[in-house]
């Protein structure tokens, strides 16, 4: 598992001079559905172990399993909001192989007939528009989840058995596969990063999914290739398993980019295989060679009959489906009278929905957006988790914001109001309460710091006595500080100057 | 004529997880080939107007309500496993990796 030394990682810059990325990327998107997909079991997640199971899921003799109308409408919706045709005739597979996260020793699927293909999605990176697209979208079932029992870690490796939990055995999930993404170069990190963001927006909008991907809702697997700069060939690719947050998506990318250079530049060869990304370390490494798709023997599962939507039913479903993502900026934009740069900056921060139900929660969209992007932005960056799973509802800023727009707090105490929020203090109002946070404006109290302000600054305040009005800032920061931040700035200032004045 | 190799049946063996000694090999490859060629000759009275069939029923689009069906309990879902342990399935140590 772990070497002496890492692998040789080439300067991202020298990368791009000398190669040119393909990328591919494969998400799987767990349904939101009430059931699984070919059984009436609980689709929710977690529950007690084995409790949301049954013959059918658990692969018990006999047991036949019946398609989820529902997961079918919702692979539909998601096919047509991504461009797709929608497959009049298609069939389910068998994926065999030996695992124990099935148990039937197959995982039924799609192969060659998908339910929705040859689609695009436009994402938007740095204010170019990059079309992805979009190969096939199919049905498959989601496994169950193991414990690795008797290693150090937890993990595989060294383990000495391991425990199954198929609660989430058969869940429906829809996996999206895109065809390989050429010509981004440097952009290839933040355009894998922006595809998988957008696709989510998506998701969201359809409201098809959860879609959390610290929950495992959305899942992403990244393929890099890298091929001699202007040779329009395919490099052999990796393929990184399980990337669970946008900002892991372009770390992968990045980092399986610069270590194919060093491969390559070493006159190796790069190993068709699947990685692991390691969030921690934020470093792949290798899982086992991948085998080809001949290897699970997929046949027509015969215990299901053909998928064959009517061209009524889906155009039923194409009147049902959001707004298109683009369309929807331009709206935002217009509503909300952000620049270009500021709409761009919150699209690459995937903080759109954020923002937008901020603002439906009372705040204006300026404060909404100030929050989302450099407060919590940071402290989420500082975490390694997506803003939107940093624990702050957009509720809560909007109640933040309002503390903030009637005076009670300022923007530095705000920011121990975020504090106290993360910490599970409670509401707002009662976190400024406990905390004693709300801004002093009261004159008693101010006069006094203001007074003693003076006494310790006699050339300051003589200066301001002279007309030198500017000079007050540097009595108001020294209340200020004798305050804690807590005083009321633009009282302090008017104080100042009546008093010298 | 269909035939199958000797390495071919090898190789599915392996995929399967049948453990085929070289006597099963050499006695099983070639009776898989006659199966093989029997099933064939159902082509030839096939016409052109028969299509592939992978299902005998002249069925689509059976679907189930998104309605939640009672589950097995805990005890019910384990009482055919060999070992468990935590409420879960104890299956024996896992060599190589997920797919």
């Amino acid at each position: 598992m772990t070497t002496a030394t890492g692998p040789t990682l080439v300067p991202f810059d020298d990368v791009l001079a000398a190669y040119d990325p393909a990328l591919g990327l494969e998400v799987h998107v767990e349904l939101n559905t009430a059931t699984k997909m070919f059984c009436g079991c609980p689709a929710a997640f977690g529950g007690e172990p084995n409790t949301h199971v049954c013959p059918t899921c658990l692969g018990l003799p006999g047991a036949m399993p019946v398609v989820n109308g529902k997961a079918v409408e919702s692979a539909i919706r998601i096919g047509l909001a991504l461009n797709c045709e929608i497959a009049e005739w298609c069939r389910f597979a068998r994926k065999n192989y030996f695992y124990p996260d099935m148990p039937k020793n197959f995982q039924t699927s799609q192969y060659d007939e998908p339910i929705c293909f040859d689609g695009w999605l436009d994402v938007e990176v740095e204010g170019e528009t990059f079309r992805v697209e979009i190969e096939r979208a199919h049905m498959e079932e989601d496994t169950g989840k193991s414990l690795h029992v008797g290693g150090a870690t937890g993990r595989i490796h060294g383990a000495d058995h391991s425990l199954v939990d198929y609660n989430r055995a058969g869940i429906p999930l829809i996996e999206i596969v895109t065809r390989p993404i050429v010509g981004a170069g440097a952009k290839a990190p933040a355009v894998a990063r922006a595809y998988v963001s957008q696709l989510r927006d998506l998701i969201v909008a359809l409201g098809v999914s959860e879609a959390r991907m610290d929950q495992g809702n959305l899942r992403a697997d990244v393929n890099l290739s890298l091929a001699p700069k202007g040779s329009g060939v395919l490099g052999t690719r990796t393929e990184t398993k399980n990337v669970n947050s946008f900002r892991s998506v372009e770390r992968a990318v990045r980092y399986e980019m610069q270590r194919h250079a060093g491969v390559l530049q070493a006159g190796g060869s790069i190993l068709q295989e699947t990685r692991h990304w390691h969030e921690d370390t934020g470093v792949t490494t290798s899982g086992r060679e991948k085998s080809d798709a001949e290897d699970y023997r997929y046949f027509p599962e015969p215990d299901l009959v053909p998928v064959a939507p009517s061209r009524e039913w889906v155009e039923e479903l194409r009147g049902t489906l959001p707004e298109n993502p683009l369309a929807r900026r331009a709206r935002l934009q217009a509503d909300w009278g952000f620049t270009d740069l500021e709409m761009r900056d919150a699209v690459a921060a995937g903080v759109l929905g954020l923002i937008e139900e901020t603002v439906a929660a009372g705040a204006a969209p300026q404060a909404a957006r100030k929050w989302w992007l450099s407060e919590l932005g940071r402290r989420a960056n500082d975490a390694g988790v997506d803003v939107a799973d940093l624990g702050v509802t957009p509720t809560q800023v909007a109640a933040v914001q309002a503390l903030v727009d009637a005076g009670t707090v300022n923007d530095k105490l705000a920011r121990q109001v975020f504090d106290g929020l993360l910490a599970g203090e409670g509401t707002p109002e009662e976190i400024v309460a406990a905390r004693g946070l709300a801004v002093v404006s009261d004159d008693g109290a101010l006069g006094a710091a203001v007074d003693a302000a003076i006494a310790a600054n006699p050339d300051v305040a003589d200066k301001i006595r002279d007309g030198k009005v500017q000079a007050a800032g540097a009595l108001i920061g020294a209340v200020m500080k004798e305050m804690k931040g807590q005083a009321d700035a633009a009282r302090v200032r008017e104080l100042v100057l009546e008093k010298l004045t | 004529m269909p035939e199958i190799t000797r390495d071919e049946v090898a190789h599915l063996a392996t995929l399967a997880r049948i453990d085929l000694d070289d006597a099963e090999l050499d006695r099983l490859a070639p009776q898989l080939s006659v199966i093989l060629e029997s099933v064939a000759s159902i082509s030839e009275v096939s016409g052109a107007d028969v299509p592939p069939t992978s299902h005998p029923l002249p069925l689509t689009n059976v679907f189930r309500d998104d309605v939640v069906e009672p589950s097995l309990t805990a005890e019910q879902a384990l009482s055919g496993a060999p070992a468990q342990e935590q409420q879960r399935f104890s299956v024996p140590r896992i060599l190589g990796d997920e797919q």
